[in-house]
Protein backbone atom coordinates (compact mmCIF):
# COMPACT_ATOMS: atom_id res chain seq x y z
CA UNK A 1 0.00 0.00 0.00
CA UNK A 2 0.91 3.40 -0.65
CA UNK A 3 2.36 5.58 2.50
CA UNK A 4 -0.31 8.53 1.20
CA UNK A 5 -2.57 7.35 -2.05
CA UNK A 6 -5.60 9.31 -2.85
CA UNK A 7 -7.69 10.13 -0.26
CA UNK A 8 -10.85 10.44 -1.91
CA UNK A 9 -13.49 12.36 -1.99
CA UNK A 10 -12.06 15.61 -1.49
CA UNK A 11 -9.25 14.36 -4.03
CA UNK A 12 -6.42 15.32 -2.19
CA UNK A 13 -3.23 13.42 -3.16
CA UNK A 14 -0.17 12.77 -1.06
CA UNK A 15 3.56 14.30 -2.18
CA UNK A 16 4.93 12.87 -5.03
CA UNK A 17 7.86 11.42 -3.35
CA UNK A 18 5.74 9.03 -0.95
CA UNK A 19 3.98 7.57 -3.93
CA UNK A 20 7.45 6.88 -6.32
CA UNK A 21 8.63 5.16 -2.63
CA UNK A 22 5.28 2.75 -2.88
CA UNK A 23 5.67 2.08 -6.64
CA UNK A 24 9.24 0.58 -5.97
CA UNK A 25 8.31 -1.42 -3.47
CA UNK A 26 5.84 -3.49 -5.43
CA UNK A 27 7.76 -5.96 -7.46
CA UNK A 28 6.65 -6.94 -11.19
CA UNK A 29 5.48 -10.61 -11.08
CA UNK A 30 5.05 -12.57 -14.62
CA UNK A 31 1.38 -14.33 -15.13
CA UNK A 32 1.15 -17.87 -16.70
CA UNK A 33 -1.99 -19.14 -17.41
CA UNK A 34 -3.60 -22.65 -18.22
CA UNK A 35 -6.72 -22.30 -20.43
CA UNK A 36 -9.38 -25.39 -20.11
CA UNK A 37 -8.68 -26.54 -23.15
CA UNK A 38 -4.76 -25.97 -22.61
CA UNK A 39 -2.25 -28.79 -21.39
CA UNK A 40 0.36 -26.00 -20.28
CA UNK A 41 0.67 -23.28 -18.55
CA UNK A 42 1.37 -20.26 -21.00
CA UNK A 43 2.85 -16.91 -20.35
CA UNK A 44 -0.12 -14.13 -20.46
CA UNK A 45 1.94 -10.97 -19.03
CA UNK A 46 3.02 -9.20 -16.26
CA UNK A 47 1.85 -7.13 -12.90
CA UNK A 48 2.61 -5.58 -9.97
CA UNK A 49 2.02 -6.78 -6.57
CA UNK A 50 2.95 -6.27 -3.45
CA UNK A 51 3.10 -9.78 -2.56
CA UNK A 52 2.50 -13.33 -4.11
CA UNK A 53 -1.12 -14.08 -2.87
CA UNK A 54 -2.14 -10.71 -4.12
CA UNK A 55 -0.02 -11.27 -7.16
CA UNK A 56 -2.29 -14.19 -7.71
CA UNK A 57 -5.86 -12.16 -7.12
CA UNK A 58 -4.18 -8.93 -9.62
CA UNK A 59 -3.92 -12.57 -12.46
CA UNK A 60 -7.27 -12.79 -11.76
CA UNK A 61 -8.50 -9.74 -12.02
CA UNK A 62 -6.05 -9.10 -15.37
CA UNK A 63 -6.25 -12.20 -17.37
CA UNK A 64 -8.88 -14.32 -16.49
CA UNK A 65 -11.52 -11.78 -17.29
CA UNK A 66 -12.73 -13.62 -20.42
CA UNK A 67 -13.05 -17.20 -19.03
CA UNK A 68 -9.50 -17.95 -20.36
CA UNK A 69 -8.00 -19.94 -17.53
CA UNK A 70 -8.77 -22.65 -15.40
CA UNK A 71 -5.34 -22.40 -13.36
CA UNK A 72 -2.57 -19.32 -12.57
CA UNK A 73 0.72 -19.23 -11.66
CA UNK A 74 2.73 -16.11 -10.86
CA UNK A 75 6.81 -16.39 -10.68
CA UNK A 76 8.38 -13.23 -9.08
CA UNK A 77 9.69 -11.60 -12.39
CA UNK A 78 13.31 -11.75 -10.39
CA UNK A 79 12.97 -15.26 -10.24
CA UNK A 80 13.44 -16.14 -13.94
CA UNK A 81 16.73 -16.13 -15.81
CA UNK A 82 16.39 -15.24 -19.32
CA UNK A 83 18.84 -15.94 -22.08
CA UNK A 84 21.53 -13.17 -22.95
CA UNK A 85 19.66 -11.17 -25.94
CA UNK A 86 23.13 -10.32 -27.64
CA UNK A 87 24.63 -13.96 -27.55
CA UNK A 88 21.48 -14.75 -29.73
CA UNK A 89 23.92 -15.73 -32.37
CA UNK A 90 26.13 -18.50 -30.59
CA UNK A 91 22.64 -19.69 -28.62
CA UNK A 92 20.29 -20.27 -31.14
CA UNK A 93 22.31 -20.44 -34.52
CA UNK A 94 24.00 -23.43 -33.75
CA UNK A 95 20.97 -25.95 -34.93
CA UNK A 96 20.96 -24.24 -38.67
CA UNK A 97 22.30 -26.94 -41.10
CA UNK A 98 21.74 -29.63 -38.65
CA UNK A 99 18.94 -31.12 -40.41
CA UNK A 100 19.84 -34.37 -38.96
CA UNK A 101 18.00 -33.46 -35.62
CA UNK A 102 15.00 -33.93 -37.17
CA UNK A 103 12.85 -36.78 -38.09
CA UNK A 104 12.17 -35.59 -41.87
CA UNK A 105 15.77 -36.13 -42.28
CA UNK A 106 15.88 -39.76 -42.20
CA UNK A 107 14.70 -41.85 -44.75
CA UNK A 108 12.68 -45.08 -43.75
CA UNK A 109 14.84 -48.43 -44.58
CA UNK A 110 12.75 -50.83 -46.54
CA UNK A 111 11.12 -53.27 -45.09
CA UNK A 112 9.61 -50.79 -41.98
CA UNK A 113 6.29 -51.38 -40.87
CA UNK A 114 4.20 -48.88 -39.09
CA UNK A 115 6.38 -45.84 -39.48
CA UNK B 1 -34.12 -15.21 -27.19
CA UNK B 2 -36.61 -18.14 -26.96
CA UNK B 3 -34.94 -19.60 -24.13
CA UNK B 4 -35.70 -16.71 -21.93
CA UNK B 5 -39.16 -17.64 -20.90
CA UNK B 6 -37.60 -20.52 -19.23
CA UNK B 7 -37.71 -20.68 -15.32
CA UNK B 8 -35.53 -19.04 -13.53
CA UNK B 9 -34.34 -21.89 -11.68
CA UNK B 10 -32.69 -23.29 -14.79
CA UNK B 11 -29.36 -22.29 -14.04
CA UNK B 12 -26.33 -23.40 -14.85
CA UNK B 13 -22.82 -22.07 -14.11
CA UNK B 14 -21.99 -21.40 -17.17
CA UNK B 15 -25.59 -19.80 -18.67
CA UNK B 16 -26.26 -17.48 -15.49
CA UNK B 17 -29.61 -15.79 -15.60
CA UNK B 18 -29.17 -12.36 -16.81
CA UNK B 19 -31.25 -9.57 -16.42
CA UNK B 20 -32.32 -9.65 -20.27
CA UNK B 21 -33.79 -12.80 -19.57
CA UNK B 22 -35.52 -11.25 -16.09
CA UNK B 23 -37.11 -8.81 -18.70
CA UNK B 24 -39.17 -11.17 -20.20
CA UNK B 25 -40.37 -13.72 -17.51
CA UNK B 26 -44.32 -14.05 -17.41
CA UNK B 27 -44.06 -14.11 -13.83
CA UNK B 28 -44.41 -10.80 -12.13
CA UNK B 29 -43.37 -10.39 -8.83
CA UNK B 30 -46.01 -9.17 -5.90
CA UNK B 31 -45.58 -5.95 -4.66
CA UNK B 32 -43.91 -6.71 -1.55
CA UNK B 33 -41.17 -9.12 -3.23
CA UNK B 34 -40.35 -6.03 -5.98
CA UNK B 35 -40.31 -4.07 -2.79
CA UNK B 36 -37.66 -6.49 -1.23
CA UNK B 37 -35.96 -6.71 -4.77
CA UNK B 38 -35.38 -2.65 -4.42
CA UNK B 39 -33.60 -2.86 -1.43
CA UNK B 40 -30.79 -4.88 -2.50
CA UNK B 41 -31.00 -3.78 -6.14
CA UNK B 42 -30.06 -0.04 -4.49
CA UNK B 43 -27.71 -1.50 -1.94
CA UNK B 44 -25.75 -2.73 -5.13
CA UNK B 45 -26.41 0.19 -7.49
CA UNK B 46 -25.19 3.07 -5.24
CA UNK B 47 -22.00 0.99 -3.97
CA UNK B 48 -21.12 0.94 -7.44
CA UNK B 49 -20.89 4.17 -8.03
CA UNK B 50 -19.21 5.05 -5.22
CA UNK B 51 -16.60 2.12 -5.89
CA UNK B 52 -16.79 3.60 -9.63
CA UNK B 53 -14.84 6.50 -8.16
CA UNK B 54 -11.92 4.78 -7.78
CA UNK B 55 -11.21 4.24 -11.45
CA UNK B 56 -7.83 5.84 -12.25
CA UNK B 57 -7.67 6.79 -8.68
CA UNK B 58 -6.59 3.49 -7.24
CA UNK B 59 -3.16 3.19 -5.75
CA UNK B 60 -2.24 0.39 -8.23
CA UNK B 61 -3.31 -0.16 -12.10
CA UNK B 62 -4.16 -3.79 -10.75
CA UNK B 63 -6.28 -1.78 -7.67
CA UNK B 64 -7.73 0.34 -10.19
CA UNK B 65 -8.73 -3.22 -12.05
CA UNK B 66 -9.55 -4.68 -9.16
CA UNK B 67 -12.43 -2.27 -7.62
CA UNK B 68 -13.49 -1.66 -11.24
CA UNK B 69 -14.63 -5.65 -11.24
CA UNK B 70 -16.27 -5.18 -7.96
CA UNK B 71 -18.14 -2.18 -9.14
CA UNK B 72 -18.85 -3.98 -11.60
CA UNK B 73 -20.49 -7.25 -10.08
CA UNK B 74 -22.38 -4.83 -7.86
CA UNK B 75 -24.35 -2.68 -11.15
CA UNK B 76 -24.69 -6.78 -12.62
CA UNK B 77 -26.38 -7.75 -9.60
CA UNK B 78 -28.34 -4.30 -9.61
CA UNK B 79 -29.54 -4.67 -12.78
CA UNK B 80 -30.93 -8.29 -11.80
CA UNK B 81 -33.02 -6.83 -8.92
CA UNK B 82 -33.63 -3.23 -10.30
CA UNK B 83 -35.43 -5.63 -13.75
CA UNK B 84 -36.77 -7.97 -11.21
CA UNK B 85 -39.04 -5.26 -9.17
CA UNK B 86 -39.90 -3.35 -12.09
CA UNK B 87 -41.81 -6.39 -13.20
CA UNK B 88 -44.26 -5.23 -10.81
CA UNK B 89 -44.84 -1.87 -12.12
CA UNK B 90 -44.07 -2.07 -15.98
CA UNK B 91 -40.75 -0.33 -15.26
CA UNK B 92 -37.41 -1.37 -17.20
CA UNK B 93 -34.22 -1.32 -14.55
CA UNK B 94 -33.30 2.00 -16.42
CA UNK B 95 -36.66 3.69 -15.41
CA UNK B 96 -35.82 2.65 -11.63
CA UNK B 97 -31.81 3.39 -11.77
CA UNK B 98 -32.62 6.73 -13.45
CA UNK B 99 -35.55 8.35 -13.31
CA UNK B 100 -36.29 8.10 -9.69
CA UNK B 101 -35.79 10.62 -6.95
CA UNK B 102 -33.70 10.75 -3.95
CA UNK B 103 -36.51 9.84 -1.16
CA UNK B 104 -37.76 6.37 -4.09
CA UNK B 105 -33.78 5.07 -3.34
CA UNK B 106 -34.34 2.11 -0.84
CA UNK B 107 -30.27 1.89 0.04
CA UNK B 108 -28.78 1.66 3.41
CA UNK B 109 -26.48 4.78 4.48
CA UNK B 110 -23.56 2.75 4.55
CA UNK B 111 -23.40 2.38 0.47
CA UNK B 112 -23.40 5.95 0.32
CA UNK B 113 -21.15 6.88 2.48
CA UNK B 114 -17.74 8.75 1.00
CA UNK B 115 -14.83 6.44 -0.01
CA UNK B 116 -12.20 8.25 2.01
CA UNK B 117 -8.74 7.00 1.63
CA UNK B 118 -8.22 3.39 0.11
CA UNK B 119 -8.70 1.70 4.01
CA UNK B 120 -11.98 3.79 4.36
CA UNK B 121 -12.95 2.29 1.23
CA UNK B 122 -11.49 -1.09 2.02
CA UNK B 123 -13.53 -1.14 5.68
CA UNK B 124 -16.85 -0.41 3.68
CA UNK B 125 -16.18 -3.54 1.48
CA UNK B 126 -15.13 -5.68 4.21
CA UNK B 127 -18.36 -4.80 6.14
CA UNK B 128 -20.87 -5.14 2.48
CA UNK B 129 -18.91 -8.12 1.25
CA UNK B 130 -19.14 -9.94 4.73
CA UNK B 131 -23.11 -9.17 4.96
CA UNK B 132 -23.75 -9.49 1.53
CA UNK B 133 -22.01 -12.87 1.33
CA UNK B 134 -24.50 -14.00 4.19
CA UNK B 135 -27.78 -12.54 2.89
CA UNK B 136 -27.03 -14.21 -0.76
CA UNK B 137 -25.71 -17.54 0.57
CA UNK B 138 -29.07 -18.08 2.30
CA UNK B 139 -31.76 -16.17 -0.26
CA UNK B 140 -30.43 -18.58 -2.89
CA UNK B 141 -33.38 -20.85 -0.99
CA UNK B 142 -35.46 -18.32 -1.14
CA UNK B 143 -38.92 -18.96 -2.40
CA UNK B 144 -38.89 -16.99 -4.99
CA UNK B 145 -36.71 -18.84 -8.21
CA UNK B 146 -35.59 -15.74 -9.47
CA UNK B 147 -34.52 -13.86 -6.81
CA UNK B 148 -32.80 -17.28 -5.72
CA UNK B 149 -31.31 -17.31 -9.13
CA UNK B 150 -30.19 -13.87 -8.53
CA UNK B 151 -28.57 -14.93 -5.57
CA UNK B 152 -27.00 -17.78 -7.20
CA UNK B 153 -24.86 -15.52 -9.17
CA UNK B 154 -24.27 -12.90 -7.07
CA UNK B 155 -22.82 -15.43 -3.63
CA UNK B 156 -20.31 -16.53 -5.85
CA UNK B 157 -19.18 -13.05 -7.15
CA UNK B 158 -19.34 -11.65 -3.70
CA UNK B 159 -17.40 -14.56 -2.24
CA UNK B 160 -14.64 -13.21 -4.30
CA UNK B 161 -15.08 -9.50 -2.66
CA UNK B 162 -14.98 -10.84 0.46
CA UNK B 163 -11.40 -12.24 -0.55
CA UNK B 164 -10.48 -8.87 -1.97
CA UNK B 165 -11.71 -6.63 1.16
CA UNK B 166 -10.04 -9.54 3.43
CA UNK B 167 -6.34 -9.26 2.45
CA UNK B 168 -6.16 -5.43 1.89
CA UNK B 169 -7.82 -5.40 5.88
CA UNK B 170 -5.08 -7.71 6.91
CA UNK B 171 -1.96 -5.97 4.80
CA UNK B 172 -3.25 -2.66 6.21
CA UNK B 173 -3.37 -3.87 9.45
CA UNK B 174 -0.24 -5.31 9.71
CA UNK B 175 1.07 -3.52 7.15
CA UNK B 176 3.08 0.25 8.47
CA UNK B 177 2.54 2.42 11.15
CA UNK B 178 0.60 4.81 9.39
CA UNK B 179 -1.51 1.82 7.39
CA UNK B 180 -2.68 0.80 10.09
CA UNK B 181 -3.51 4.06 11.54
CA UNK B 182 -5.88 4.82 8.30
CA UNK B 183 -7.27 1.01 8.90
CA UNK B 184 -8.57 1.95 12.27
CA UNK B 185 -9.47 5.22 11.47
CA UNK B 186 -11.73 3.44 8.21
CA UNK B 187 -13.19 0.72 10.49
CA UNK B 188 -14.40 3.12 13.08
CA UNK B 189 -16.14 5.99 10.12
CA UNK B 190 -17.23 2.80 8.49
CA UNK B 191 -18.80 0.98 12.10
CA UNK B 192 -21.73 3.66 12.72
CA UNK B 193 -23.58 2.31 9.00
CA UNK B 194 -23.50 -1.43 10.30
CA UNK B 195 -26.48 -1.39 12.77
CA UNK B 196 -28.66 -0.55 9.98
CA UNK B 197 -27.82 -3.77 7.48
CA UNK B 198 -29.58 -5.80 10.14
CA UNK B 199 -32.72 -4.10 11.37
CA UNK B 200 -36.00 -5.91 10.25
CA UNK B 201 -38.90 -3.82 8.91
CA UNK B 202 -42.40 -4.41 8.41
CA UNK B 203 -41.89 -5.81 4.72
CA UNK B 204 -39.81 -8.75 6.07
CA UNK B 205 -42.71 -9.99 7.81
CA UNK B 206 -44.92 -9.92 4.29
CA UNK B 207 -42.17 -11.47 2.47
CA UNK B 208 -41.97 -15.16 4.46
CA UNK B 209 -39.84 -17.75 3.20
CA UNK B 210 -39.18 -15.27 0.06
CA UNK B 211 -36.74 -13.15 1.66
CA UNK B 212 -33.93 -12.94 4.51
CA UNK B 213 -34.78 -11.68 7.66
CA UNK B 214 -31.90 -9.02 8.37
CA UNK B 215 -31.77 -9.33 12.02
CA UNK B 216 -30.93 -13.16 11.30
CA UNK B 217 -27.35 -12.28 9.82
CA UNK B 218 -25.79 -10.68 12.63
CA UNK B 219 -24.69 -13.24 14.59
CA UNK B 220 -22.78 -14.92 11.53
CA UNK B 221 -22.08 -11.50 10.16
CA UNK B 222 -20.16 -11.02 13.85
CA UNK B 223 -18.34 -13.82 13.79
CA UNK B 224 -16.87 -13.53 9.86
CA UNK B 225 -15.66 -9.93 10.97
CA UNK B 226 -14.62 -10.88 14.53
CA UNK B 227 -12.24 -13.35 12.43
CA UNK B 228 -10.96 -11.11 9.85
CA UNK B 229 -10.46 -8.42 13.02
CA UNK B 230 -9.06 -10.71 15.27
CA UNK B 231 -6.24 -12.05 12.26
CA UNK B 232 -5.59 -8.56 11.54
CA UNK B 233 -5.44 -7.81 15.04
CA UNK B 234 -7.66 -5.50 15.28
CA UNK B 235 -10.68 -4.54 17.49
CA UNK B 236 -14.43 -3.58 17.00
CA UNK B 237 -14.69 -0.07 17.15
CA UNK B 238 -16.70 1.79 20.42
CA UNK B 239 -18.92 3.90 18.37
CA UNK B 240 -22.75 3.95 18.41
CA UNK B 241 -24.65 3.74 15.42
CA UNK B 242 -25.77 6.25 13.57
CA UNK B 243 -29.08 6.64 12.53
CA UNK B 244 -30.60 4.63 9.12
CA UNK B 245 -33.90 4.95 7.67
CA UNK B 246 -32.32 3.96 3.94
CA UNK B 247 -35.37 1.30 4.07
CA UNK B 248 -37.70 3.75 4.51
CA UNK B 249 -36.08 6.16 1.89
CA UNK B 250 -34.52 8.77 4.70
CA UNK B 251 -30.90 9.36 3.78
CA UNK B 252 -27.88 10.64 4.62
CA UNK B 253 -26.54 14.32 2.47
CA UNK B 254 -24.97 12.10 0.17
CA UNK B 255 -27.11 10.21 -1.63
CA UNK B 256 -28.47 12.85 -3.55
CA UNK B 257 -25.08 14.10 -4.84
CA UNK B 258 -24.32 10.49 -5.76
CA UNK B 259 -28.09 10.26 -7.53
CA UNK B 260 -27.27 13.72 -9.44
CA UNK B 261 -24.12 12.05 -11.34
CA UNK B 262 -25.20 9.14 -11.68
CA UNK B 263 -28.80 10.34 -13.08
CA UNK B 264 -27.69 13.63 -15.10
CA UNK B 265 -27.08 11.95 -18.86
CA UNK B 266 -29.81 9.73 -18.92
CA UNK B 267 -32.20 12.68 -17.84
CA UNK B 268 -30.77 15.21 -20.08
CA UNK B 269 -30.94 13.05 -22.97
CA UNK B 270 -34.43 10.79 -22.35
CA UNK B 271 -34.03 7.60 -24.02
CA UNK B 272 -31.08 8.35 -25.36
CA UNK B 273 -28.89 4.69 -25.85
CA UNK B 274 -24.92 4.12 -25.64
Amino acid sequence: MTGGSTTGDDGATAPSTGLQEARAAWPLWEVFVRSSRGLSHVHAGSLHAPDAEMAVRNARDLYTRRNEGVSLWVVPASAIITSDPDAKDSFFESPQGKDYRHATYYTKSEGVKHL
Amino acid sequence: MSEANASATRITPGNALRPEDIALLETRPADAVAQYALWLGDDALILAQRLGWWISRAPELEEDVALANIALDQIGHARSFLTYAGRAWDKTEDDLAYFRREPEFRSVHLVEQPNGDFARTIARQLVVALYQWELYSRLVDSADPTLAAIAAKAVKEVDYHRDHSTQWVLRLALGTEESRRRMIAGLKLTWPYVEELFTDHPLIDELGETGVRPSSLRAPFDAALQAVLDEAELELPAVPGAVGGGRLGRHSEHLGYILAELQVLAREHPGASW
